[in-house]
């Protein structure tokens, strides 16, 4: 009988902890410094493969994503010593996805042609906004012509591209946004993730937004109006929205991702990264060092990981669930109670279902739309003690 | 054994912040009784409760020495009584122990609602009364102005009132000299007459038992006798006969005209009933004091533990407090809403916060406190009588003849400016003007009131329009029937029955429409509309819908950061722990008391 994980498949996650400068919004382990070690950090990144590698062995390895922090500041070698040791250790499925996280800056679009050639063919772009107001108001220190001038760099070198833009702004109107929406749309995109600004504690956002800062922010209907237009322009473009923030092409789903919301087993190195792994058929938490000082000195000493826990079945059940939730295909029903060793109340499924929230039948658990919308809820009242 | 002629009994009556325990504080340091460096605050009240919000709550006693101008040395015994009118019976027998009252009045602000209650209560006992006028040091003091009012409000002569600053201890002394010269000492009282002593009050003390407050009357209080309280009927050996120093201090014997303690291991503070008469078993007087009354809760509601795992912590808390307190009733109570608790009957509203700050601080028990109810007379068509203490139970009103409900006569003082307000807030809460007297620039309004009016905001309200200004007292002076209804909240179809209310039939849609609406902010938005209903009997007199949530999704998914999304849905969890289920709906704790609270 195949493992739990398997349903989700194996990936890599790779993460790069420096960024230029800290945007206020992000709650992301990234740290600026102005110097980095090069040499030191790709020896690193090696001996936690290698680590990891040994005990993973003979996997096969559907996806690389290099995140971060900002990937896009990491030498072209440093990525391409990182991907040919990947391809040593494992092998790799014919279509293996390699997305690095890239900054829209023009120093970084002059790096585009080396990733390729590294091996790296799908690249996530952080552009956030369309307009140079908003870009600065969320401290990102590009410009939306730099950002388009590197998104074309990028669409000349990469089979795949995809950017994130940032939504449910200070006092972006329903009608701004839809306009900026269908801009974004119009470029060459194949996927795109579409974030609702979310204010996060310990952010400088958070700071200021608990002295009364913030103002503008959309009230509860406005930005459920403007989730709602996010799906409709969307679908109007053929992008469909098959996960709660993320839209695209039929076939460019992000395949990385895929695993975390399908819960695949995935394995996370550099400074503060997760994974999860099943290793003598019990799966595991993992996390690194989040300092990238600390990290680097624990992988000289053998091992970057802080902590490797092994996850219960009842807690396998839930990440499961609030994981494959997220996605519109849901979660396998009989796949969770194989996980907890019981069904999900019926009740519950039963109340959601009446109340429109999660799809008719019991074989899979989906939300519908409105439910996507809930989804919080939904999954308090389908955990509810 | 003191002669009687060298004692003196007395009894300080004040308003709160007035200076009844800065003054009693005083006598007590100036007359050496309590050492320098044992000095503390409020050194009568012994609860922390007492000493924060400078209440009294037990009465407590003082023996103090003074050597007099006269060069013989006196015994003067304060009784420290509770000042509040939840205790007025309590006060009554503390007032009954005594021959005499300094009456203190701030010098700056005037008499009180509560002095005046307190004041009559003194009168009633026939007490002689010596004005004192406190903190002339200050510079708003206007010691004519207030004596003036004392003889017009009270019709005391304060002429001849002692002027003081008890914090400064300036006419300390001259106190002192008019608790000798110009109170009587006790009446009568034959040393060779059987025990009757009055029971003034009792407390438990974890190493003694009950310690009980007697002022004897006749004969001789000592230890080794056996004692028989005479309307318990309960029988003890005195262990101990001793006054307060304020520290306990044994003493052979207590004599007539003399207050004390004794201790007789006795369990519980219920089997000691204060006004009850104690004599000896044998060779006992022939009958008790008059004026006894057993303590009657007037003001019900429910308390139910928050974490309901903590029911049974809850039921020993209440065991407990009733021991020793023998006012405070209880039985179990289960609630659809609010799981199994206990309805628990006060002698009023400050009682009830009280017992309740004292179960949630002393056994840390994080307490759901209901909406307080009267107790109604309902009479039923079969001609039957039965006691309502909570709405929950009101009978189907097919059955149902009338109901009376408790009416009381409220006074307040208040500077004129704040009159209208006060007398709108009376005319909201169904009152009836029974008489309004100016003295000065203050007006005192009395106004027969129905006492459900009262328990609930009644006393926040009236210091709200009033920005603090107004006193108040009350006192329950019977039954009246009127049209009482019982008005339930249906929230999702359902009736929640710990927000069921008795209202009059007037003012039921208003009423209705405030808890309907309060209870649409009150309650979070959920994944489906929920309407919320006033209803009496079947019929819907008010309804407000709570439109359903439409987003609650986090947009980030963290990447592989499982982790934190299970600690997101555990903290998540938490809140809800704050809520109470009910059917689908959840309904926070605070809802059971805000939805009740009448704004304006």
């Amino acid at each position: 009988m195949p493992e739990d994980w398997e349903t989700g498949g194996f990936g890599l996650y790779i993460h790069w902890p420096f960024c230029q400068a800290k945007c206020p919004y992000c709650d992301f382990n990234s740290h600026v410094s102005p110097q980095v070690d090069h040499a030191r950090w790709q020896r690193a990144y090696l001996a936690e493969l290698d680590r990891v590698g040994a005990e993973t062995q003979g996997r096969v390895l559907s996806t690389v994503y290099f995140g971060g922090g900002t990937p896009s500041l990491m030498a072209p070698e440093t990525v391409n010593a990182i991907l040919e040791r990947v391809r040593r250790l494992w092998p790799v499925s014919n279509s293996l996805e390699v997305t690095l996280e890239a900054n829209p800056g023009s120093v970084e679009a002059g790096r585009f042609a080396g990733y390729h050639a590294a091996g790296v063919n799908r690249i996530s772009m952080g552009i956030q906004a369309l307009n140079n107001h908003d870009l600065q108001r969320l401290g990102r220190i590009h410009s939306v012509e730099e950002a388009r001038a590197a998104f074309d760099i990028a669409r000349g070198v990469f089979d795949r591209v995809s950017f994130d833009l940032i939504y449910a702004r200070q006092n972006q109107s329903l009608a701004d946004w839809q306009s900026e929406l269908r801009e974004a749309l119009s470029m060459a995109v194949d996927h795109l993730s579409l974030y609702q600004l979310t204010i996060e504690e310990g952010t400088a956002f958070g700071d200021r937004y608990a002295r009364g800062g913030l103002r503008g922010l959309p009230d509860d209907d406005l930005s459920a109006d403007m989730y709602q237009v996010t799906q409709e322009v969307c679908a109007q473009a053929g992008f469909e929205g098959y996960e709660v923030s993320n839209y695209s092409r039929p076939g460019e789903e992000s395949r990385h991702n895929l695993i975390y919301w399908r819960y695949g087993d995935y394995a996370g190195i550099g400074p503060g990264a997760h994974g999860r792994l099943t290793l003598g058929g019990q799966r595991h938490a993992t996390e690194s060092w989040r300092n990238p000082a600390r990290w680097l000195d624990a992988v000289d000493a053998g091992n970057g990981e802080s902590l490797r826990d092994p996850v219960s079945c009842a807690d396998q059940a839930v990440e499961c669930l609030l994981m494959g939730l997220r996605l519109v295909e849901g979660v396998d029903a009989e796949r969770v109670k194989r996980l907890s060793g019981q069904n999900l109340s019926t009740e519950s499924v039963a109340h959601l279902q009446d109340l429109g929230l999660l799809d008719p039948g019991f074989a899979r658990i989906r939300t519908t739309p409105k439910g996507r919308m809930l989804l919080n809820s939904v999954i308090a009242e389908l955990l509810g003690d | 054994m003191t002669e009687l002629s060298r004692i003196r009994n007395f009894s300080i009556v004040a308003h709160i912040d007035h200076g009844k325990s800065t003054l009693a504080d005083r006598l007590i340091q100036l007359t050496g009784t309590v050492a320098e460096r044992d000095m503390k605050e409020q050194l009568l009240d012994a609860m922390d409760i007492e000493r924060e919000r400078g209440i009294t709550i037990k009465a407590n006693t003082v023996r103090i020495d003074y050597p007099a101008r006269d060069g013989h040395t006196y015994v003067l015994n304060l009784i420290d009584t509770p000042g509040h009118v939840d205790f007025s019976y309590e006060v009554s027998r503390s007032m009954r122990a005594v021959e005499g009252s300094l009456l203190v009045v701030d010098a700056t602000q005037g008499v009180e609602a509560q002095t005046l209650a307190n004041v009559y209560q003194a009168i009633d006992a026939d007490h002689e009364i010596v004005p004192v006028l406190n903190k002339i040091d200050l510079p708003a003091a206007d010691v004519d102005r207030v004596a003036e009012q004392i003889e017009d409000v009270i019709g005391i002569d304060a002429s001849d009132a002692v002027q003081i600053s008890a914090k400064t201890g300036m006419g300390i002394p001259e106190v002192l000299e008019a608790i000798v010269t110009r109170l009587p000492p006790p009446h009568g009282g034959t040393r060779d007459a059987p025990l009757k002593a009055m029971l003034v009050d009792s407390k438990y003390d974890s190493y003694l038992g009950v310690v009980v407050i007697v002022r004897v009357i006749d004969g001789v209080l000592k230890k080794g006798q056996r004692i028989r309280m005479m309307r318990t009927g309960g029988t003890y050996d005195v262990d101990r006969v001793g006054v307060y120093r304020p520290a306990m201090t044994s003493v052979d014997e207590l004599g007539p005209g003399e207050i004390g303690f004794l201790t007789a291991s006795i369990k519980q503070v219920r089997d000691t009933r204060v006004g009850d008469t104690t004599t000896t078993e044998k060779k006992g007087c022939e009958a008790p004091l008059p004026g006894f009354k057993p303590s009657i809760p007037v003001v019900f509601c429910g308390l139910f533990p928050v974490d309901s795992s903590q029911f049974e912590d809850l039921r020993d808390a209440i065991e407990k407090l009733a021991l020793n307190d023998a006012s405070f009733s209880y039985e179990m109570e289960t609630s659809a809403a609010l799981g199994f608790g206990f309805r628990c009957g006060f002698l009023g509203l400050l009682h009830l916060e009280v017992i309740r700050d004292r179960i949630e601080r002393e056994y840390d028990i994080e307490l759901i406190t209901t909406a307080p109810s009267v107790v109604y007379h309902v009479f039923m068509k079969d001609g039957s009588f039965r006691e309502l203490h909570n709405p929950a139970d009101m009978p189907d009103l097919t059955h149902v003849e009338h109901i009376e409900e408790p009416r009381i006569k409220a006074t307040i003082m208040v500077p004129d400016e704040f009159l209208g307000d006060v007398l709108k807030l009376c005319q909201d809460r169904r009152g009836i003007q029974l008489d309004m007297t100016y003295a000065g620039s203050r007006a005192m309004v009395v106004y027969d009131l129905p006492l459900n009016e009262v328990v609930f905001d009644f006393y926040d309200r009236l210091k709200s329009v009033t920005k603090g200004y107004a006193s108040f007292d009350y006192q329950i002076i019977g039954y009246r029937q009127d049209n009482l209804v019982k008005m339930q909240v249906l929230v999702n179809d359902e009736p929640v029955d710990a927000l069921s209310t008795m209202v009059h039939r007037d003012r039921a849609e208003q009423r209705g429409r405030a808890m309907c609406e309060k209870l649409k902010d009150l309650i979070p938005r959920h994944m489906f509309k929920i309407p919320i209903q006033a209803a009496i009997g079947g019929k819907v007199i008010a309804r407000e819908t709570l439109s359903a949530l439409r987003k609650d999704v986090t947009a980030k998914c963290y990447g592989g950061d499982a982790t934190r999304k299970r600690k997101l849905l555990d903290k998540q969890k938490a809140g809800k722990k704050k809520m109470r289920q009910f059917g689908k709906v959840e309904i926070p704790q605070e809802a059971f008391i805000s939805a009740l609270k009448m704004d304006g």
